[in-house]
């Protein structure tokens, strides 16, 4: 019931900020119909519906980043977490009523990325609802690191980090937008030593129903959210108990 | 009978002590204030007392409650209106009302007969539709009270509620205060003179971290020498009484 009840309120501050609203779908739809049309006008393949939808649904997490670490960010600068703080509401009430609410958000962004996709003339199949459902662990790992962000940064802080940094790098180390190839050497290795190019290469396994290429991915994916999501339970415990 | 027993309640960061060896006992029912200037240990008392921070030394008791070992027990009987405005800004106010029902576990009959009474109480009741960040700062602060209200609770803590409020947001405000007078046990604290002679029934001086004096606020003037409030109250922090 608690549970519930601060899960409603995040759902509601999430949803009712037009900013967000704005990024979180409106973004990731531009950029799809964008390359879309490019790709529509060029004669080589770089932005292929098919390999681009899973990977802008990817992309498109790291606004859940942002959302849930503004989120925590502003609540704890305005005292209402510190109001919260003397009731009995308990540590894990705010740790999972920050994180579950944005998930079905995280889905809800993939379906609408999927159905625009469709539209554009991405084959309907089946596999599209199982990379949704494999959305499910990447938005974890991406709203833990959310957690992480809002536990110790400010909301001026979050906005950098969240917004411009941690974007940049969903985007340019996931291996959505070229071929990691391409470039090679280190910038490649650091890529695949992170988790954002095989939550991409995840998303199109499963789209592309190859299920033995599934599982190194969704290994490394599982093991960054598991660390994230400790740290970041971590943290938010720390600043609570600083409060 | 005591509602509130601070013993030896000590805080200390690092080589600052914000409070030091507190021994109050406040009676159930009172409107008590804590007065000083900034930096006097007001706040930190507080967020000892609301199990925000926990005392470096000592323990202090709330309606049989440690605030050390019982936290759990102590957050189920008190409600807390911090400083700063703590509402959720993007919520209406009736929902900044019915989160607080949820967060103290009412079902929903009980939840629309609590926003009532208090929408009703602190005259909430034409702008329960409008979102709380949208409010002035004195409907805020109303807000924010009648949430904290919300746990029925019998010691309710207001931290500085009438900062940077205007003069008539204030003198409503102290209307509001009043109505609850008697019904439960207050802990204000406030940088007003005025206020604390105005509202309290007993009135604490604090002055870096320490209670300096405490009685009513006739008995302050009286071991002051002073006629006027304020005047005590300087005499007071500048210990030149005795």
């Amino acid at each position: 019931m608690r549970l519930l009840t601060f899960s409603g309120r995040t759902a509601k501050e999430i949803l009712r900020d037009p900013l967000n609203l704005g990024f979180g779908l409106g973004f990731p739809l531009v950029l799809l119909i964008l390359l879309s049309a490019i790709q529509a006008n060029i004669p080589v393949s770089l932005f292929e519906i098919e390999s681009l939808t899973p990977g802008i649904t990817v992309f498109g997490l790291s606004f859940m980043t942002l959302f849930s670490a503004t989120l925590i960010a502003k609540d704890r600068e305005s005292a209402l977490l510190q109001r919260l703080y003397t009731t009995p509401l308990t540590a894990t009430d705010f740790i999972f009523g920050y994180v579950l609410p944005v998930l079905p958000i995280g889905m809800m962004q993939s379906v609408i990325c999927y159905l625009a996709a469709m539209i554009l003339g991405l084959p309907i199949t089946i596999t599209i609802l199982y990379a949704i459902f494999f959305i499910l662990p990447v938005a974890l790992l991406f709203i833990a690191v959310g957690l992480l962000c809002g536990s110790v940064f400010n909301t001026k802080q979050v906005g950098g980090i969240c917004g411009a940094l941690f974007t940049n790098l969903a985007a340019w180390l996931s291996g959505i937008w070229f071929d990691l190839n391409l470039v090679g050497g280190v910038f490649k290795k650091i890529a695949y030593a992170l988790p954002f190019v095989h939550a991409v290469e995840l998303e199109r396994a499963v789209f592309d129903g190859i299920w033995t290429n599934v599982f190194p991915h969704l290994f490394w994916v599982l093991g960054y959210g598991v660390a994230i999501s400790g740290t970041a339970v971590m943290l938010f415990l720390r600043q609570m108990k600083r409060q | 009978m005591n509602a509130i027993q601070t013993i030896q309640l000590t805080k200390k960061y690092k080589d600052l002590t914000a409070v030091e060896r507190l021994d109050l006992e406040i009676q159930k029912g009172d409107l008590f204030s804590l007065l000083g200037v900034n930096g006097a240990g007001k706040t930190t008392t507080i967020k000892m007392l609301t199990c925000l921070t926990k005392p470096s030394d000592g323990d202090a008791i709330i309606l049989g409650n440690s605030i050390t070992k019982e936290t759990a027990q102590v957050k189920k009987i008190i409600g807390v209106s911090p400083q700063e405005t703590a509402v959720a800004p993007n919520l209406t106010v009736r929902e900044n009302l019915e989160l607080m029902c949820g967060v103290y576990g009412f079902p929903n009959e009980k939840k629309r007969a609590k926003v009532s009474e208090l929408s009703e109480q602190f005259e909430l009741t034409q702008i329960l539709h409008k979102k709380a960040g949208k409010l002035s700062g004195g409907w805020q602060r109303r807000l924010s009270i009648a949430m904290a209200l919300i746990g029925e609770p019998k010691i309710l803590f207001l931290d500085e509620p009438t900062l940077g409020l205007d003069v008539i947001a204030r003198s409503e405000l102290w209307d509001t205060i009043r109505s609850l007078k008697g019904k439960i046990t207050i802990i204000l604290t406030t940088h007003y003179m005025e206020e604390a002679e105005e509202l309290s029934d007993r009135i604490g001086i604090m002055k870096a971290g320490r209670l300096l004096a405490i009685g009513t606020a006739e008995e302050l003037k009286e071991k002051a020498g002073t006629d006027k409030f304020e005047d005590a109250f300087v005499k007071i922090v500048k210990e030149e009484v005795k």
